[in-house]
């Protein structure tokens, strides 16, 4: 591992100020992926500032009947929450599923959506990786793909010399159910505070896939305000993995369903596991806006979301199975929630 | 880059000079001859080298030692109280929860973590109904466990030990 100096300031201003100067420097909370990737020599920071204890830990009520996580309450904290676990099932069912018990105790609400891609090539520094070491290229393509993205990828097949390839998923269960519930990302910069919509948060690797989001060098995550949501609202997160617990997903699904009168709703759907950021399934909303939520129209509003789907080949099959597989899982999503509106 | 920390393990406050880039496991074993902690796969992956910190179970092979100067840590070793065994230790042994041993202080670690989330009703993925207490039901116990890898296998009488800890019939 390379030296690092370590420092934890007295404030979270001094936390930005100190990262913000340092080009080479990253904020430190629970440390599950942070120290992980210190290891494996894919993170290699000249100063790590420890923000754990100086980010405010607390779930506190919002005037507007929402629910503010503090970046430092841990996501067993947040699971275990009363108001969560009643108002907002998909995003307590989702860290649930996430991860173990002592991973959850440590990791927080400000590292969770912002832990990097599980692709094994962008783990393992003897490859070439775009997202790790920008320009040497990308090794997914053609190779191992079970854990890659069919959404927001070139209509054909990407080159792995190109600069810009990248087919990495983003790994968070917690940021699909974030992405479902419009959460608003507070965030505290060295120019000011700033809202950023969470949907808005994580990019696509566009011309540059070693940025996963938005947030500036030196942007530090403060708080994740929930919404509260309209009376009468349903949610739910469902993940397919290759194991019965502890896996990453191979696609999930967060869905929020509001019944607007009778064989009329409105749907909140994103999907994890499929795309470099938590994509939410807008297009499939659209469909599916003011109509009953039966089974044929949500395969119907699933095959508008899923038109520019591309599966990567690769070694072991390719991620093709993740197309149908999507669509399952959101008919069987909804339908559970339909039924429990009933 | 060195650094002064002080931990309280198993009840010792212990201090000591640290590189930044020490985890909180090489601290342990390596500087303080804490060994019950095992180091598995030393990437968060096993369980193997579970404590409680600061009274909740974590891997200390994903912290950085320095970031945890001041904080207490349970090891295994330190669960029994006055010579007599902790009774996840003791259930342990009565279900014959262990062959080859090396997972067993992260397992017991895990195991009073799980015991203690369960009394306070934190939910597990295996929890039905998100709202009600949890129970200490097989597919409770087996999904709380699940950051605990056994390569000998003895799952099967893990999940029993850990429900008669916590006062189930199994
Ligand atoms: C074996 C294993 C299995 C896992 N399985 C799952 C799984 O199934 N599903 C899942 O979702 N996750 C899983 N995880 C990942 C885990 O959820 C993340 O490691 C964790 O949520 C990261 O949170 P942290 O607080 O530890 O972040 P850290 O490791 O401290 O930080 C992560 C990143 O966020 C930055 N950062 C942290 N806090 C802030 C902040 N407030 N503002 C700005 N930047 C910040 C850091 O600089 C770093 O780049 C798994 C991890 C392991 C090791
Ligand atoms: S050694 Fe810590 S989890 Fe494997
Ligand atoms: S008893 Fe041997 S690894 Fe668990």
């Amino acid at each position: 591992m390379k030296p690092f100096a370590y420092a934890r300031p007295g404030s979270v201003a001094e936390a930005v100020r100190d990262v913000a100067a340092e080009p080479a420097a990253v904020f430190l909370a629970g440390g599950t992926n942070l120290v992980d990737h210190l290891k494996l020599g894919v993170a290699r920071p000249d100063l790590v500032v420890d923000v754990r204890t100086l980010t405010s830990r607390e779930i506190s009520d919002l005037p507007d009947g929402g629910l503010r996580l503090g970046a430092a309450s841990t996501n067993s904290e947040v699971a275990a929450d009363r108001r969560v676990r009643e108002r907002y099932p998909v995003l307590a069912e989702a860290l649930l599923a996430g991860a173990t018990g002592q991973l959850r105790n440590t990791a927080t609400t400000g590292g969770n959506p912002l832990q990097r891609t599980r692709c094994v090539y962008f783990q393992d520094v003897t490859t070439a990786c775009n997202k790790r070491d920008p320009g040497s290229g990308c090794s997914a393509v053609g190779g191992y793909t079970r854990h890659h993205a069919v959404l927001g990828v070139p209509a054909a097949l990407p080159d792995p010399t190109a600069p810009e390839t990248c087919t990495a998923t983003h790994p968070s269960d917690m940021a699909v159910a974030l992405a479902a519930l419009d959460a608003q990302v507070q965030v505290l910069g060295p120019a000011g505070e700033r809202t950023i919509p969470f949907a808005d948060l994580h990019r696509l690797p566009g011309d540059d896939p070693s940025r996963d989001t938005v947030l500036e060098h030196g942007e530090l995550i403060t708080a994740l305000d929930l919404p509260p949501l309209p009376a009468g609202a349903r949610s739910a997160y469902r993940k397919v993995r290759d194991r019965a617990s502890y896996a990453f997903a191979l696609v999930s699904v967060a869905a929020v369903v509001t019944a607007d009168g009778p064989g009329s709703s409105t749907v909140r759907i994103a999907l994890g596991g499929v795309a470099h950021k938590p994509w939410r399934a807008t297009r499939a909303e659209q469909v599916l806006r003011g109509g009953p939520l039966t089974e044929d129209a949500v395969r119907a509003a699933m095959a508008a979301e899923l038109a520019a789907a591309q599966p990567q080949p690769g070694i072991d099959g390719g991620n093709g199975f993740k197309i149908p597989l999507l669509t399952r899982t959101v008919v069987a999503t909804l339908r559970e929630l339909v039924e429990a509106t009933r | 880059m060195d650094a002064e920390i002080t931990l309280t393990v198993d009840g010792a406050a212990r201090t000591l000079t640290v590189d930044t880039r020490t985890t909180l496991l090489d601290a342990l074993r390596e500087r303080l001859g804490v060994t019950s902690p095992k180091k598995g796969c030393d990437h968060g992956q096993c369980g193997a080298c579970t404590v409680l910190l600061d009274g909740d179970r974590a891997l200390p092979c994903l912290a950085l030692a320095v970031a945890h100067d001041g904080a207490e840590i349970t090891t295994a070793d330190g669960l029994a109280a006055d010579g007599e065994l902790h009774p996840v230790q003791q259930a342990f042994i009565d279900r014959d929860a262990f062959q080859c041993g090396y997972c067993t202080p992260g397992q017991v670690c895990s195991a009073v973590g799980v015991l203690a989330e369960v009394d306070r009703g934190w939910p597990s993925h295996a929890t039905e109904d998100l709202t009600a207490d949890p129970q200490l039901t097989h597919d409770e116990v087996a999904e709380r466990m699940s950051g605990n890898l056994c390569r000998c296998g003895a799952y099967v009488n893990i999940v029993p030990a850990v429900q008669q800890a916590g006062g189930v019939q199994a």
